[in-house]
């Protein structure tokens, strides 16, 4: 299978995601923001970090980049592209995805491990998994995730809800949620699915003598669904 | 602009520098030209009142690569790789602009250790406050201090967050402490670590008469004009005023030139590489040039400008951050140019190398400094201050440590000490640092010592920074000993061999001879620490001047170690990991409580002598435990200091793990619980290992002691009543402590927290 990791200028979860996409299998590709072609593609990631700083409004100016135009056409021709953290943002931005993601409630940055309840099941992203509750890492200033009513209704008519904020049994009570977002909400798909954004980093999650195992999980899922 | 001695002395330069200065130059100098010298003459570059007693820390060893006199410190770490790291205060632009103050400490750390060659690693930091808050709700002068500290407190915390992680760096450990005397003049010390191999070492000698010198970086701007200067005079009431010195971080340019750097150093295109930091282009050009034995000519009108109109002396004394000075190789300048470009970091030609030994600036076509090398950075003033112990410090050290009874509830004492910010839980803080970034930090914020991967190997870095003030205050030269012994022992906890120390000396004004006492004993204590222990000092720190109002802040040393984990499986932690393990104390407790929390907190001040080291003691503790952790007989390992062995108990206990104590003692039960004695370390064994491991002490004549074991949390002894306590201590057979470990753990976790969100 092979991947492309995406590196804008401020990017610095790009490195580990290779690592972590390597480690399980991808044949992965660094990719610069200036290209113009996306190189061919199982998977292409849209990496964590700090795009131009955050200048502006996080993720805004990377998602104006010339890479972008081929990720988009890539995107809506049905190409899997997956938006972690910064890349979630750039991803709203785009408008891949729906909804904004909002400084986070307490207005500091947060930096721990989450428990995530994986809310659907019916594609390429979680088919196969399963437990129901992963263990997975956020570190973000804003992923507090914010949609209209209307967009909201939408979102949840058409299952794009991917995971919610959760404890460790999969409650989903407001106390879990670390940032403030609407329902709890982690991470989002475009209607068709073929598109994942999420704030929190399952490859910080690849090693259980660092933090965890479930981010293996999700990948090792991810490569066999994709095969 | 005329220059006089006026001029001079409002410079930050005393009378008989300005005339040292025309005497070397056999003229007056032009105001450019004195703004240099200031620059280059304070105490924050110059280090002249401190440098003859910096000569006694010890800078050698075999394993070091690099000591003292570089950007930053550099040692082997074996199969082909080497750690570069240093501390840097930032403590007088925190205390005006709290958040640009710590995020530009953090950058400019990040430069000193990139500039090496290394890619940065890690960042710690030592931070100092006042109180957070004061006791009953009335309005007055401390609880408006009280208030302003949380502000600084918060905002120092956001900035190193919003800096470091920005650039992508993990923040994986540090500390802080709140003291009265830290109210007006808080501490803001950043350490930085990177990793690099041997042939990737860079240095900041511009050698090869020719050479073109490169301006990388963001443009110079007016900001942090004699940001160097400021850092060297006493804060008081126009400090505020001063603000325009304090510099701005951009940590975005920060990040991507770590890339380009790093991408030019690989290309081979330059010779060096120097950073610009404090007194910007200044310290930079000389320093380069007087290293090389050479020259320097600039054009100033070549250096990147965002301001309009700004003369040489502003250029030259800005501190605008995210720059760096090259030398390229000959012909190699349009690489060094196209990698920049990838990465838009502005790149120019300024000037270059020349034979004569001068600084030589040209602006507007015309010649605005000319200063011979050996005069700026050759004739630094150097001063051996008097020094002088305080009778007060002799009389404060007389009182007695101890005048208050044995309190009858010691459960409640122990409840508000848990509370008290100085032990609470830092979970508010780390939780704001990205700790993660990189994926190789295998040991987090809130143990002993934070631990990073070295990519490639089956290593690991142990990282620690520490100093407890309040004993050095109380005797500098036994404080400056622990400084140094309580880092090396948090990094043989966490499995590592120290290798290194840097230190960050921070200290009032050095020309009141009680404060220059201080000075000369912790240094002269850590010295002695570091040749015992066989540390080498490899870079460092000299913050002095920290008052405000005449008011001098404890004489606070930090130490920051470095550690190598031979192997990962050595990694040990301070938490527990299974229920039913065995827990040993190491070493003696004696009745300490000179300088102690406990005694803060009971008596609202410190008083007595603070708890003796003796370092063969310790040096024989550290390397039982360091065997006896590599044999994988430890589960965990907890250096036992702030608030003795009961914090150092509940600290290891974790949500699961509890504990079941009784300690056998002829002290005060307080005293067994609160003391800070030295040379103590709290283990957790398998039941198995238990005989093995105190057979192993006895032999090498380390007193250890069983004193209970590790409970499940969650199947628990319970007591009459019915509920649950898991953490319990016993005192020769009779309950002391007995709480719901759920209960402690919010006390001590969200201490902090709730006093910063009301």
């Amino acid at each position: 299978m092979k991947s492309s990791v995406i590196t804008f200028p401020g990017s610095n979860c790009d490195r580990d995601m290779d690592v972590a996409l390597k480690k399980f299998g991808f044949k992965n590709k660094m990719v610069w923001h200036d290209d113009v072609e996306l190189p061919k593609s199982d998977l292409v990631v849209l990496p964590g970090g700090f795009s131009y700083g955050d200048y502006l409004r996080c993720g805004s100016m990377a998602s104006k980049s010339k890479i972008m135009k081929s990720v988009i056409n890539f995107a809506n021709s049905g190409g899997m592209v997956m938006g972690i953290c910064n890349g979630f943002q750039i991803l709203v931005e785009t408008g891949l995805v729906p909804g904004v993601l909002l400084r986070n409630k307490y207005l500091e940055f947060i930096c721990k491990n989450v428990f995530v309840k994986i809310n659907n099941k019916q594609n390429t992203y979680f088919k196969n998994i399963d437990n129901e509750v992963l263990e997975f890492h956020i570190a973000h200033n804003e992923g507090n995730y914010f949609c209209t009513k209307d967009q909201l209704k939408e979102i949840e008519d058409n299952e794009q809800i991917a995971i919610n904020y959760c404890d460790k049994d999969g409650n989903t009570e407001e106390q879990f949620n670390p940032n403030g977002s609407i329902k709890n909400i982690a991470g989002i798909f475009n209607k068709e699915k073929n598109v994942l954004g999420m704030m929190p980093h399952p490859e910080r999650m690849i090693d259980p003598s660092l933090s965890g195992e479930d981010g293996s999980l999700f990948f090792n899922n991810l490569i066999n669904n994709l095969k | 602009m005329i220059v006089n001695e006026q001029v001079a002395i409002d410079h930050g330069l005393k009378k008989d520098e300005y005339a040292k200065i025309c005497e070397l130059l056999k003229r007056t100098p032009n105001i450019t030209e004195l703004g240099i010298f200031s620059a280059m003459w304070n105490e924050h570059c110059s280090y002249k009142s401190s440098r003859l007693h910096l000569k006694k820390l010890p800078t050698k060893g075999k394993q070091v690569i690099q000591g003292p006199g570089e950007n930053a410190g550099v040692v082997d770490i074996g199969e082909g790789y080497a750690v570069v790291f240093k501390v840097e205060s930032h403590n007088h632009p925190s205390a005006i602009e709290p958040y640009q103050g710590a995020a530009t400490g953090v950058g400019g750390i990040l430069r000193d250790i990139f500039s090496m060659g290394a890619r940065p690693v890690a960042v710690l930091n030592s931070l100092r406050f006042g109180p957070l808050s004061v006791n009953g709700t009335k309005v007055s002068a401390k609880s408006a201090s009280a208030s302003r500290t949380r502000y600084l407190f918060g905002n120092v915390v956001a900035g190193i967050a919003g800096y470091g992680n920005c650039i992508g760096v993990p923040t994986v450990g540090g500390e802080v402490c709140f003291d009265e005397c830290y109210s007006g003049n808080p501490l803001v010390n950043a350490m930085g670590v990177g990793v690099l191999r041997h042939d990737q070492l860079q240095h900041g000698r511009a050698e090869g008469v020719g050479k073109s010198v490169i301006y990388v970086g963001a443009a110079t701007g007016r900001d942090g004009i004699h940001g160097a200067t400021f850092a060297s005079e006493e804060l008081n009431e126009d400090s505020d005023a001063k603000r325009p010195a304090v510099q701005v971080g951009d940590p975005f340019m920060g990040k991507l030139l770590i890339e380009a750097c790093l991408e030019v150093y690989e290309s081979g295109a330059i010779y060096s590489v120097q950073d610009m930091g404090a007194a910007g282009l200044t310290c930079s050009s000389t320093e380069m040039s007087d290293k090389g034995g050479v020259g320097m000519e600039l054009n100033l009108n070549l250096v990147p400008q965002r301001a309009e109109n700004m003369s040489a002396y502003e250029i030259m004394l800005s501190e605008s951050q995210e720059r760096m000075l090259f030398v390229a190789n000959p012909g190699r300048e349009e690489e060094v140019f196209e990698i920049c470009k990838k990465w838009d970091v502005p790149a120019v030609t300024v000037g270059y190398v020349i034979e004569e030994q001068v600084l030589r600036l040209k602006h507007h076509g015309k010649s605005v400094a000319e200063l011979p090398l050996n005069t700026v950075c050759g004739a630094t003033p150097i001063y051996q201050r008097e020094a002088k112990m305080p009778q007060e410090v002799i009389d404060r050290q007389k009182k007695s440590a101890i005048t208050w009874d044995v309190p009858e509830d010691i459960n409640n004492v122990f409840e508000q000490l848990i509370q008290t910010p100085e032990l609470a839980s830092k979970s508010w803080v780390y939780q704001q640092y990205d700790f993660m970034v990189r994926t190789s930090t295998s040991v987090r914020p809130g143990s002993d010592a934070g631990v990073v991967r070295v990519e490639g190997t089956d290593k690991a870095l142990a990282l620690s920074i520490d100093g407890n003030s309040r004993y050095v205050f109380l005797d500098p030269k036994t404080g400056g000993k622990i400084a140094v012994a309580e880092a090396s022992r948090n990094v043989i906890c966490s499995g590592g061999r120290p290798l290194a120390i840097t230190d960050g000396l921070n200290f009032g004004n050095p020309e009141k001879p009680g404060i220059f006492w201080q000075l000369e004993q912790a240094v002269s204590g850590m010295a002695e620490a570091c040749n015992f222990l066989k540390l080498p000092v490899t870079g460092g720190n000299v913050s002095l001047y920290n008052e405000t109002e005449g008011e001098a802040i404890y004489p606070t040393p930090v130490v920051g170690a470095v550690g190598l984990i031979e192997k990962n499986e050595h990694t040990t932690t301070q938490f527990f990991q299974n229920s039913d393990d065995v827990l040993l104390l190491l070493g003696e407790t004696k009745n300490e409580l000179g300088g102690s929390a406990y005694q803060q907190m009971q008596l609202g001040e410190i008083c007595g002598m603070p708890p003796e080291l003796n370092l063969e003691k310790e040096q024989t503790l550290q390397q039982a435990l360091l065997e006896n952790i590599r044999c994988g007989n430890v589960m965990s390992a907890h250096d036992l200091s702030h608030g003795g062995l009961a914090l150092a108990l509940l600290t290891a206990c974790t949500e699961k793990f509890g504990i079941s104590v009784d300690l056998k003692s002829d002290l005060r039960p307080d005293i067994a619980l609160f003391s800070e004695s030295q040379s103590r370390i709290l283990l957790s064994v398998s039941p198995e290992k238990v005989r093995q491991i105190e057979a192993s002490m006895r032999e090498k004549g380390v007193k250890c002691f069983r004193i209970g074991k590790v409970l499940s949390a969650e199947i628990s002894a319970t007591v009459s009543s019915g509920v649950t306590k898991n953490f319990e201590i016993a005192f020769n057979g009779a309950p002391l402590i007995q709480a719901e470990l759920r209960n402690l753990r919010d006390l001590w976790k969200n201490a902090i927290e709730r006093v910063m969100q009301r």
